[in-house]
């Protein structure tokens, strides 16, 4: 009788970046990992991203980006999150992503990074992991 | 809030006790239709027009879940993401979950927090036509039905029985060949259907819901619906009719909480589910059975 509780996760694309072949996919492969996404589309301003993810109580902000623009992004990103209070929300990031990046990138304080060619089912186990 | 109520937590149903007194001055508009007749882009626009009336908006964007996973796609807040940053609008998706109580209840629920936080106007996006399982009629004040040129929707609307519900319907996609035949055969079904409870009558608007032309027409007939139900006071008779579905969701919900919490640590269940499935007992009778000695009415109660 009780709902399971679910991983409602919000992927978001910054910037004007127009690659969203990867977001769409992984938002179709989460689903049928049994997650609630919220897709917010192209070219998402950083506080639409944190008005959505305040509204829509997520637990996860997954970014897609492909732009290289990830690390500035990602550090404004957390700083405003911080300041929203969303002390309780992990930040994921995919794209295209150099693979020296990664440890800048959690050093930050973003939870996983994806980069492309992660399988599937990488994303899915690291992202339950979260929660364990 | 509402994620505590989605998630079922224990807490939310006291914190919603609180909130229901304040919970009652909301314009309600529910909006139906089949699947990408532009359900999400019409209320987008419509958000702009109440937003020039400065009127603090919630949408709650219901999607279904996926049978198999339980995971859903939740892509209606996508068309209307240019309010994200206006404080005040509020965007909720909400996938249907097989509610334990039905859709039913969760939306009311969230409808009661809005409300309280002071939203005037809540606008609630369902797949209309068979597939929304719950009926929007017992939460929203209006409903508005969307269809688009040429999807065969009329039919459909008189299957579902979605015609006798609707207050306002919306021809959207009016740049598409079709749009007038549409209006034409929707006038048409309205003017046969039974005449109403009231005296509303019901119009039919045609939209481009993408670069807003005709919406702010519909705006203005909900708004007006909404006065029609104040000057008629049937608000009050919407009121009761809402609060009798509220209650009956409600009391559906809590009886079957307590009588599962109950089974399950009880023996003289599980027994019987023994028998069931020994073949000694079948399901008619053991559920007749069960609930004839749980449920025990006492005279004069
Ligand atoms: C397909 C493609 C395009 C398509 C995009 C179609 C579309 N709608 O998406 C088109 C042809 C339009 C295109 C255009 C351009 N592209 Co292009 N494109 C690619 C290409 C070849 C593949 C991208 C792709 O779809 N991969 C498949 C998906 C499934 O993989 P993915 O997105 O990486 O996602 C995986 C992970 O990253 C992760 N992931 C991604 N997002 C998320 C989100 C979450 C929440 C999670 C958990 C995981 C996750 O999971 C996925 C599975 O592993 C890449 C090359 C490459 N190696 O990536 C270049 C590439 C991204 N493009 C590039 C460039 C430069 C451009 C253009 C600027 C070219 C130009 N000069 O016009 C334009 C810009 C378009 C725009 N408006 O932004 C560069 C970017 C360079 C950079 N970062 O510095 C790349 C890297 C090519 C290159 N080597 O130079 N491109
Ligand atoms: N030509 C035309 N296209 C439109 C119009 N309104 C919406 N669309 C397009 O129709 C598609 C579906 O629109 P949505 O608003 O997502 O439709 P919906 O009814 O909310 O869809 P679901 O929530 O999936 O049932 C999108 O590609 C819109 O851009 C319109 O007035 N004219
Ligand atoms: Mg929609």
């Amino acid at each position: 009788m009780e709902t399971k509780n679910k991983i409602r996760v919000l992927i978001a694309k910054p910037g004007l970046d127009g690659h969203d072949k990867g977001a769409k996919i992984v938002a179709l492969a989460l689903r049928d990992a049994g997650m609630e996404v919220i897709y917010s589309g192209l070219h998402q301003t950083l506080e639409q991203i944190i008005q959505t993810a305040t509204q829509e109580s997520v637990d996860v902000i997954g970014l897609s980006i492909m732009s290289g623009a990830h690390l500035p992004i990602s550090e404004k990103l957390i700083a405003m999150m911080k300041e929203q209070g969303l002390d309780n929300v992990n930040l994921t990031v995919g794209g295209v992503i150099p693979f020296q990046d990664i440890p800048k990138l959690k050093e930050m304080g973003v939870a996983e990074v994806f980069p492309g060619g992660t399988s599937f089912k990488d994303i899915i186990t690291s992202m339950n992991k979260l929660f364990e | 809030m509402i994620r505590l109520i989605e998630d079922n937590d224990p807490t939310s149903f006291e914190k919603l006790k609180l909130l229901y007194p304040h919970a009652s001055n909301a314009f309600i508009i529910g909006i139906t239709g089949s699947p990408g007749v532009g359900k999400s882009t019409l209320i987008d626009a419509l958000i702009t027009q109440f937003r020039e009336l400065d009127k603090k908006v919630a949408i709650l964007a219901v999607d279904p879940s996926s049978p198999f996973s339980g995971g859903a796609i939740l892509g209606d807040r996508i068309r209307m993401q240019r309010h994200a940053t206006d404080e005040k609008v509020f965007i909720r998706s909400m996938a249907s979950r097989g509610q334990k109580g039905g859709l039913s209840r969760a939306t009311k629920d969230a409808v009661v927090v809005f409300s309280a936080m002071g939203y005037e106007i809540i606008i609630i996006e369902t797949v209309g036509a068979g597939q929304a399982e719950f009926d929007i009629a017992n939460i929203a004040h209006s409903i508005g039905i969307v269809t688009s040129p040429g999807a065969g929707d009329g039919i459909q609307a008189v299957k579902a029985g979605i015609l006798e519900t609707g207050d306002i319907f919306i021809v959207n996609k009016s740049d598409k060949l079709d749009a007038d035949a549409s209006v034409h055969q929707l006038n048409m079904m309205i003017e046969m259907r039974k005449s109403s409870k009231t005296n509303w009558k019901a119009q039919v608007l045609k939209t481009i819901a993408q670069n807003g032309t005709g919406v702010k027409e519909v705006a203005d007939a909900f708004l007006s619906h909404f006065d029609f139900m104040k000057n008629n006071n049937l608000i009050d008779q919407k009121r009761n009719a809402m609060e009798k579905s509220y209650f009956n969701s409600l009391l559906k919900d809590l009886i079957l909480e307590k009588l599962f919490l109950y089974m399950k640590n009880s023996e003289a269940c599980k027994k019987i589910e023994k028998e069931i499935q020994s073949g000694s007992m079948d399901p008619l009778s053991a559920a007749e059975f069960l609930v004839n000695k749980l449920i025990v009415f006492k005279n004069n109660e």
